[in-house]
């Protein structure tokens, strides 16, 4: 049985004559958490923002669940439902207060009833352990409470796949671990992700499969991530984990 | 057909006329521009200063300016001080002034935008190497805040000119008072020159602000 | 000083005054009615009519209101467009300041980052709902400042429609010197008159500034 939720087929994605992803192949199970680390200025980030239609790209496709997702397709905005992201900036909306923040697109979109999305949304704020700050704005929140929202505010859509693009890069280091405890309950509870990032340790404990992106290209993949970061294959991959190392 | 104007706005003189009205309206801009800058410039530099009485003057004043109508400077100044101090002061010399010190304010707080948008690190860090206060703001300070003024001063030239149309409410002939002329001459023989003649007035207006504002814009782009 | 005077032409301004707030304040609505319907056609970059909405804000802010004004209620009638001065009055001022008022809104717009958009729209949104609950919102307290200083801007400029024969304080000024020669009184009474008029506005106006600043960025 194909257990596939992501397919992605021949990604190409250049801007102008600079190519930043080349014939791309990349397949995400259910249940299942990808990493994918390279250094900076390897497609990662653009790869995450193609899987949500958020770039145009100048060929091959992303499907998920059989469905083409693309910035032409009429119903992109069903679909994007489906796939949850998390930025790497604080992405909250500054008008609106936290629950506000997370109630506006199942009401709006989904057009569920408040009370029903409430309770959802109390619910999750309480498991990242934000539900007394409902009522806050965000710019009273510090970096690593605003992430967790956003975490939440991508969850309460019930998206089948979640995508964290560097969701730790701008945050102070003592706010990094608030927020990876709350991914790494997520993964525990079974969730799909695609998680780009640059933290080797988490990478470490949370992936399934790693994948390492350098040039535009998939240069190594293993289901073996505790064997792939104490010996990667290959010798660009060794020379990448080692600028992590003093 | 009935004629709207066109006929008469090429008939003798009429167009070279309107140019002439149209050149006094400039005239009095630049001048009016040219002081402002000077102005502007020393004003702002002060309002960045320390001073606090200074400071809650150029409140006062900036705030005059932003609430009275163009117009009514226009004839406090004309009509009010002419009376007050008994002294004779010419129509385009009224207008200069008022224009003068509107432009003075406006020119003012953008240059002291222009200056508090500086980081502060830039001035300490021309001070720590010795150098004085005038030193400070000729060799590293203004150089960085003349390229943010040039489009907004390049703007306030538009604003300028178009604010000059008021200046035949106390008498000057500019162009639209020189249009006025031409339609009451041509009462008779033209009776609908009104049209022609104040859209030709309007086109001309813009085909000078116009360029002048895409300037400014392109400049802003360019320099952000 | 000629008190005695002043106290006669009190009633005669404070009528001025009257009208010129109404006219100002019906001229304020449409100019913002205008200047968002203008800034939201730019901004969704609908076909055509964008290019006729710039037209229009071009044309509008490029041209001194008092020649606008002579071309409504002088030239317009030539062609069988008859107005009264009252609707010109705040026909100019709105076609006027909604050209600024467009300009103040369609800045406050592009000043939203892009990542609002994307994260609006990675939540599933559609490109109207992008637009109503995530942008306008923001860029419309964004643009408050703008939009104060554009209607103190409107009011101001209600000065020029004496010359349509509106009887509003620089009419009524002009008419009492004319007829009174008591240049000084009217000239003060002039001034008090706008300060009356505007001083509100613009404290108003810093206080809502202040208040919206402090929304944004926290206390």
């Amino acid at each position: 049985m194909d257990n596939a939720l992501l397919r992605i087929e021949h990604l190409h994605k250049a801007y102008g004559p600079h190519v930043v992803l080349e014939d791309l192949d990349l397949t995400v199970d259910r249940g299942e958490v990808v990493v994918v680390i390279g250094p900076s200025g390897c497609g990662k980030s653009t790869l995450l923002r193609c899987v949500n239609a958020l770039e145009d790209i100048q060929g091959g496709r992303v499907l998920l669940d059989g469905e083409s997702v693309s910035r032409q397709a009429k119903d992109v905005a069903r679909l994007r439902q489906k796939i949850g992201m998390v930025f790497q900036s604080y992405d909250l909306f500054p008008h609106k207060t936290i629950l506000e923040n997370v109630l506006l697109a199942p009401m709006k979109v989904q057009k569920r009833p408040r009370a029903e999305a409430e309770a959802e949304a109390m619910e999750l704020l309480d498991r990242v352990g934000l539900a007394d700050r409902r009522d806050d704005y965000p710019r009273q929140l510090s970096g690593g409470q605003k992430q967790r929202v956003a975490i939440v505010r991508a969850l309460i859509m019930h998206p089948e796949i979640l995508l964290l693009d560097e969701i730790t890069a701008a945050l102070d280091p003592e706010m990094v671990h608030e927020v990876l405890q709350v991914v790494l309950g997520l993964a525990k509870s079974g969730s799909t992700m695609l998680i780009v990032t640059h933290e080797m340790a988490f990478a470490r404990a949370i992936a399934d499969r790693v994948v390492f992106l350098e040039g535009g290209h998939i240069v190594e993949e293993s289901r073996e991530p505790k064997a792939f970061f104490d010996k990667p294959a290959t010798e660009r991959a060794r020379q990448f984990l080692r600028t992590f190392e003093y | 057909m009935r004629s709207l104007g066109l006929d008469v706005l090429f008939k003798g003189k009429n167009f070279l006329r309107l140019l002439g009205g149209l050149w006094v309206a400039v005239r009095i801009s630049l001048i009016s521009v040219v002081i402002s800058i000077a102005l502007g410039l020393v004003m702002g530099m002060l309002m960045t200063g320390k001073n606090r009485v200074l400071k809650a003057v150029f409140r006062v004043y900036l705030e005059i300016v932003r609430i009275m109508p163009q117009m009514v400077l226009l004839f406090v100044v004309y009509f009010g001080t002419t009376r007050v101090f008994g002294w004779d002061l010419s129509p385009e010399a009224s207008a200069i002034a008022v224009f003068s010190f509107w432009g003075t304010a406006e020119m003012g707080d953008l240059v002291r935008g222009a200056l508090i948008g500086i980081p502060r690190i830039q001035y300490e860090s021309a001070e720590a190497l010795g150098m004085t206060t005038a030193q400070v703001y000729l060799q590293v300070i203004l150089p960085q805040a003349v390229r943010r003024l040039i489009p907004l001063s390049i703007n306030l030239i538009t604003r300028m000119i178009k604010t000059t149309s008021l200046v035949m409410m106390i008498g000057m002939v500019e162009v639209l008072k020189v249009a006025q002329q031409i339609i009451e001459a041509n009462r008779k023989a033209s009776p609908n020159a009104a049209f022609g003649l104040f859209a030709v007035v309007l086109l001309m207006y813009f085909a000078i602000c116009w360029p002048i504002s895409r300037l400014a814009s392109y400049l802003e782009k360019r320099w952000a | 000083m000629d008190f005695e005077a002043i106290r006669s032409y009190l009633p005669l301004y404070w009528d001025a005054l009257g009208l010129t707030v109404r006219i100002g304040w019906q001229g304020v609505a449409l100019a913002l009615a205008l200047g968002v319907l203008c800034a939201v056609t730019l901004h969704l970059r609908l076909p055509v009519l964008r290019r006729l909405v710039a037209g229009y804000i071009e044309l509008f802010r490029n041209t001194p209101l008092l020649v606008q004004l002579f071309f409504l209620y002088f030239a317009l009638p030539k062609i069988g467009l008859r107005m009264s001065p009252a609707v010109c009055g705040v026909l100019g001022l709105g076609l006027l300041c909604g050209a600024y008022m467009a300009e103040t809104i369609r800045s406050g717009l592009e000043s939203i980052p892009p990542i609002q958009t994307e994260s609006a729209q990675s939540l599933g949104m559609t490109r109207m709902q992008v637009f109503c609950h995530v942008i306008l919102p923001q860029a419309v307290s964004r643009s408050v400042p703008g939009l104060v200083a554009n209607v103190i801007f409107l009011l101001k400029e209600t000065s020029v429609f004496s010359t349509v024969s509106l009887m509003d304080l620089m009419f009524t000024a002009k008419d009492l010197i004319g007829m009174y020669a008591k240049t000084m009184e009217c000239l003060t009474l002039l001034v008090v008159f706008y300060l009356i008029m505007l001083l509100p506005v613009s404290v108003l106006g810093s206080l809502l500034e202040r208040r919206l600043r402090h929304a944004e960025f926290g206390p």
